[in-house]
């Protein structure tokens, strides 16, 4: 069989073209090297919704930005039952002399056609920021960025896509393409595809799938960032995404409210030749926390539940979204750093509309499935509709995760929708994401998810094959 | 809305202590909740020896510590145990919300006591820096997987801490024949009882690092081995002390912290260090008619004192809902 579309990787961007291109009567299929979508690069997103500030105005990424956060804003936050709060952002400055910074960040802004960009005082802040430290002297408030949980976003782009007909493929990575008459043979997990068509949105492998592909024309090198996320004691320390006046290759250490409400701080940003160099550092650990102190001088040591790094897939400072003319059919989607994860939907239609100018024909469907049913979170709910839910259905009553009030049923729905890990049902349900850590609950996780999936102790995994959690199972 | 005279959240030690000695007391209505199917608490996973010297004056494994008590709650008409029930929700006014298989209770207390117990610090509270592969656990998690599943986690492990969960659990992978190769302290002592060092460590050849502490945690998918260095009088590293340890198991064992959310959301004080309530006393809270008592209150080393200073806890919510014994 050959397909219309193959689209390679099941990150936020690629998960975004899979949903955009499930709209029309085409064949797709979606491969991820992972055992899960948003197991590379988007999983250690920050969740911001950036308005479209502190890109040049000529850039790529800078429409694409005010675009995708439209598009997030005023239909897919809705179709897919999303968790989009939009809290805004606030860009301070500790010294007077940086006004003129604000003011150029602000027409640059307007010019990308960002809305209701304010410069504020210190007196404005104060009413709204009550922790900021002394040094804040002004800020820039942006009123339409917002937060948003990365993966549960992938997770909903990809279940909506698969709903209207595209197929998913885990565990694929990708280890060969030739050449065929209709257009490409992609070896991945195994197995050989056929399609006309070859989108590559394969992050921080991007540069490795275009070479394999013909197309050896960009490089990503990876800007590793390290995350430390609070205590949900915390949640009210911040109303907005807090950020200082951006450097040239970042947008600095943030606070970031979050939608799970656990805020975050970080990235730092720093070059490194390994691709699967996710580790954190004390270093890492000392800048992050002196940056965020520098803004908020209550953020302490002992807030810290939980770190992680992550890799941007830089590739020069813009995104590359493309198609390769020395390899018809191939359209890249690289170099997708931030604001990748808010340019995703704009993305994605552009990405449509290289592929129609090069002559795949779109026709839509006659039913596609717009909607995508929320799962339900026990989290986020008031108690009355809990009590609702366990009447009917026990289940939501069987308490697994007592830190972040999970319950069974929710894990099971997580799994139905796909999670086969110990990290996708955390990423799903936030199971093992609170302050214990999974301490209490990760073996009736394990044991709900043998129930459900069939598998023995010793194959079930934190995050795919590698990564088994048991070594041997006793009777 | 049903009005209970006592309720008490938790059916470990610390529950079941207060529950029998309120009774004793003189109270008449007693609600314990448990979150789990059995009640016990933590002590069920507890099954190496140890219990029991001072209270019962002989040594029990903790499932037979708790089963002496359970068998006495489960024989007081007086005392209604609720399992798999989840208290999600504790007012000022002393109105417990509770979750389980089927139903959202609310009852109204006239004295609530919290056996809540306490939750292991974790990794990444020190924290330890390196990647974040899987066969990184808590003592008690691992403790939980082997003695309650029958998971063996690892071949190789290495202890970060010398808690007494971590040196009995590092006895209890070397029984298992998981290799042992070290448990490293920061501290220049052993944080466990010295009993625990001897027959845990010292019997079975697991050499202990004191003042060592992990710097580094390898390994992409599944850990690989950890970097140990020494570590000075103000915990900064020794330069050229550092070696590395290949495993693939890492358990920490670096500490507990009272659980304390429930008298957090009704408005007691919480010292923001220890996690305990602040109170004058043990077993008091800042709330009128909240009691907390074991693990909730203050983090024990021996369960025996648990039941001790738990049974005063439910004497205490007696004269405070004014009745006396029978």
């Amino acid at each position: 069989m050959v397909r219309d579309v193959i689209i390679v990787g099941a990150g936020v961007t690629g998960a975004a073209i899979a949903r955009e291109l499930s709209r029309y009567r085409l064949s797709v299929l979606l491969l991820e090297k992972e055992a899960e979508p948003a197991f590379g690069v988007s999983k250690s997103n920050s969740g911001i919704i950036h308005a479209g500030t502190q890109n040049p105005p000529s850039s790529l990424k800078g429409w694409l930005c005010v675009e995708g956060n439209r598009l997030l804003r005023e239909e897919l936050a809705w179709d897919l039952g999303l968790d989009f709060a939009r809290c805004g952002q606030l860009i301070v400055v500790f010294d007077a002399a940086d006004l003129p910074e604000l003011e150029k960040i602000k027409r640059e802004g307007e010019a990308l056609g960002v809305k209701d960009l304010q410069i504020v005082d210190r007196r404005w802040l104060d009413a709204r920021e009550p922790n900021l430290g002394p040094e804040v002297k002004a800020a820039l408030y942006v009123p339409s960025a917002g937060i948003i949980s990365p993966y549960r976003f992938v997770y909903a782009l990809v279940e909506n896509a698969v709903k209207n007909g595209v197929q998913l493929r885990t565990s694929s990575r990708v280890t060969a393409v030739s050449r065929s008459e209709e257009g490409f043979e992609v070896t991945a997990g195994g197995q050989v595809w056929r399609s006309r068509w070859l989108v590559n949105a394969a992050g921080l492998y991007a540069d490795e799938v275009s070479a394999l592909a013909g197309a050896p024309t960009f490089t990503i090198s990876p800007r590793k960032g390290e995350e430390y996320l609070l205590d949900k004691k915390r949640e009210h320390l911040a109303n907005h995404i807090i950020f200082p006046l951006p450097s040239a290759t970042s947008k600095g250490v943030l606070i970031i409210k979050t939608s799970d409400g656990n805020p975050m701080i970080g990235p730092t940003a720093h070059d490194t030749p390994d691709k699967e160099d996710l580790s954190t550092t004390d270093e890492g650990l000392a800048e992050v926390l002196a940056g965020a102190r520098r803004m908020m001088p209550s953020v302490d040591r002992s807030d810290i539940i939980a770190y992680f790094a992550g890799l941007r897939p830089a590739s020069g400072k813009d995104f590359i979204i493309r198609h390769e003319d020395s390899v018809p059919g191939l359209v890249n989607a690289a170099g997708i750093q931030s604001p990748g994860l808010t340019s995703a939907p704009a993305i994605a239609v552009m990405v449509a509309d290289i592929l129609k100018k090069r002559g795949l024909e779109l026709v839509p469907k006659a039913e596609f499935h717009r909607l995508r049913p929320r799962p339900v979170h026990l989290f986020q709910i008031p108690l009355e509709e809990t009590r609702r839910l366990i009447e009917k259905d026990p289940a939501y009553g069987d308490i697994v995760c007592r830190c972040e009030l999970v319950s069974a049923q929710e894990v099971r729905d997580a799994v139905k929708h796909g999670a086969r890990t110990l990290d996708g049902v955390k990423f799903r349900t936030r199971a093992q994401a609170g302050r214990c850590h999974g301490g209490f609950c990760t073996t009736r996780i394990m044991k709900i998810m043998q129930e459900e999936l069939g598998l023995r102790v010793t194959d079930i995994t934190k995050r795919g094959p590698g990564s088994e959690l048991i070594k041997e199972e006793r009777k | 809305m049903k009005e209970r005279q006592l309720v008490i959240v938790g059916g470990g030690p610390a529950g079941m202590a207060a529950a029998l000695a309120a009774r004793g007391a003189g109270v008449s209505d007693v609600l314990l909740l448990e979150r789990d199917q059995h009640l016990g608490g933590i002590l069920n996973q507890c099954i190496h020896p140890g219990f029991g010297l001072h209270h019962f004056k002989e040594e029990l494994t903790g499932p037979e510590y708790a089963d002496r008590f359970a068998a006495r709650v489960r024989g007081d008409a007086g005392i209604e145990v609720s399992l798999r029930s989840f208290a999600v929700r504790l007012t000022p006014d002393r109105r417990v919300s509770f979750l389980r298989p089927g139903a959202l209770e609310e009852v109204k207390a006239g004295a609530v006591i919290l056996a809540t117990g306490c939750r292991e610090r974790t990794r990444e509270m020190i924290p330890i820096p390196g990647s974040r592969p899987a066969g990184v656990y808590p003592a008690g998690l691992a403790q939980k997987m082997v003695n309650m599943e029958g998971w063996i986690p690892g071949r190789e492990a290495v202890v970060v801490g010398s808690g007494d969960i971590g040196l009995i659990m590092a006895r209890r992978m070397a029984l298992e024949g998981v290799k042992v190769k070290a448990v490293i302290e920061i501290q220049k002592t052993s944080r466990g009882l010295v009993r625990n060092v001897v027959q845990c460590l010292e019997d079975f050849g697991i050499p202990l690092y004191l003042g060592h502490k992990v710097a580094r945690i390898t390994g992409r998918d599944r850990v690989e081995g950890v970097d140990v260095v020494k570590v000075d009088e103000r915990f900064a590293e020794v330069p050229g002390s550092a070696f590395s340890l290949a495993c693939d198991t890492v358990l920490v064992s670096v500490g507990l912290i009272p659980e304390n959310e429930l008298l957090e959301m009704a408005g007691g004080e919480i010292d923001r260090r220890t996690n305990a309530p602040v109170a004058p006393e043990v077993n008091l809270t800042s709330v009128p008619g909240v009691f907390a008592c074991g693990n909730a209150c203050k983090v024990y080393d021996l369960a025996d004192w648990v039941t001790r200073d738990s049974e005063l806890a439910g004497r205490l919510a007696a004269e405070y809902l004014g009745v006396s014994p029978a």
